[in-house]
């Protein structure tokens, strides 16, 4: 396997670049299509590390999600946003960065990194060595979320019911009420 | 929501049809090659939404009702439920107890390619619903506050 890390490291420099303009643009349609280049990066970056699986489905939710918030962001009047900074939050986000390179530093500072493409767990040699036999499924990942680990993906599932769920039955009562409203008048 | 150019209106008709082949090939080879139901599913669910932004949300609701993707993204959490309960009955919940057939075939490894339809059909209708959501029913609650303004 040929030496990738130069790849990787570029592209994280350019997911940092386009997270940065992101936060700091004035204008909410650059915003999203910042956040967006920095999705597809993130696929690419997928694609290198040899996660077809993740890649796809990265770049698929990616433009669904795209689509929805250039939609929502087209609708408004005006785009543009004023923000002043709150120290508050500039405080909290420091201290919080603070604190996880302090635990980073507690649990990695005494033994250093695991190598490159090393896994921390060791559980992961178990489904590589026995997902062919045990499900007779070609695909390693399919077999771990849906077999060795079905009840989680039943989790999943019933999350994006749940919270489905709750945002059509919000959208659709004040469309409703809107509408009555209208008729009433 | 009248949809948009004759072009682009034109190279969706066109489209549409191979999208949701590539997504129904996707979910059926989860199995065996990079994918699975939740890509599937949501490659599925971009075509009726470039069918609702090419031709307008009536044309879109005509080839897939807001009340089918209702009732078949209920039936896709359920079917996941009926599947795992299966397992029940001979040993234990998910357990695979159909079929597994030969490695690298269509027809092998049990319950994961029905377990992929279901997810797919989950996954898939509750993005259209989402996206529905969010690009008709706002539209329309904001051109009645605009009007309640007017008045």
């Amino acid at each position: 396997m040929e030496n990738i890390t130069p790849q990787l490291y570029a592209l994280l420099v350019f997911m940092i670049v386009g997270s940065i303009v992101a936060i700091e643009t004035r204008n909410l349609l650059s915003a999203v299509i910042s956040v967006a280049a920095v999705g597809f990066a993130l696929s690419v970056a997928f694609l290198f590390l040899g996660a077809p699986d993740i890649a796809i489905t990265q770049l698929v939710v990616e433009v669904l999600v795209l689509i929805i918030l250039i939609r929502g962001t087209i609708l408004l009047d005006n785009t543009a946003v004023e923000s002043h900074r709150d120290t508050l939050a500039v405080v909290t986000s420091l201290i919080f960065f603070g604190l996880v390179l302090g635990f980073g530093a507690m649990i990695f500072g005494g033994r250093g990194f695991p190598e490159f493409g090393e896994p921390l767990m060791r559980v992961s040699r178990v489904y590589v060595h026995t997902g062919l036999p045990a499900t007779y499924c070609a695909n390693i990942v399919s077999s771990v979320i849906l077999d060795f680990r079905a009840y989680d993906t039943m989790g999943e599932a019933t999350v994006l019911f749940t919270s489905i769920l709750g945002a059509l039955a919000l959208l659709r009562k004040d469309g409703k009420r809107k509408e009555e409203e209208v008729v009433a008048a | 929501m009248n949809g948009m150019t004759l072009i682009v209106k034109t190279i969706t008709d066109f489209v549409v049809g191979f999208i949701i082949v590539f997504g129904t090939y996707i979910v059926l080879y989860g199995h065996l090659t990079p994918g699975g139901g939740f890509a599937g599913g949501v490659i599925i669910a971009c075509a009726f939404i470039l069918l609702m932004l090419a031709h307008g949300k009536d044309v879109a609701f005509s080839k897939m009702p807001e009340k089918t993707a209702h009732i078949l993204d209920s039936a896709g959490a359920l079917m996941f439920l009926l599947i795992g309960w299966f397992g029940v009955t001979v040993g234990f919940f998910f357990m695979n107890t159909f079929g597994r057939g030969e490695a690298f075939r269509l027809l092998s490894s049990g319950m994961i390619l029905p377990l992929n339809i279901a997810i797919a059909f989950k996954v898939g209708s509750s993005l259209f619903l989402v996206f529905s959501a969010l690009a008709v029913f706002r539209r329309r609650s904001f051109r009645a506050m605009i009007e309640d303004e007017l008045a």
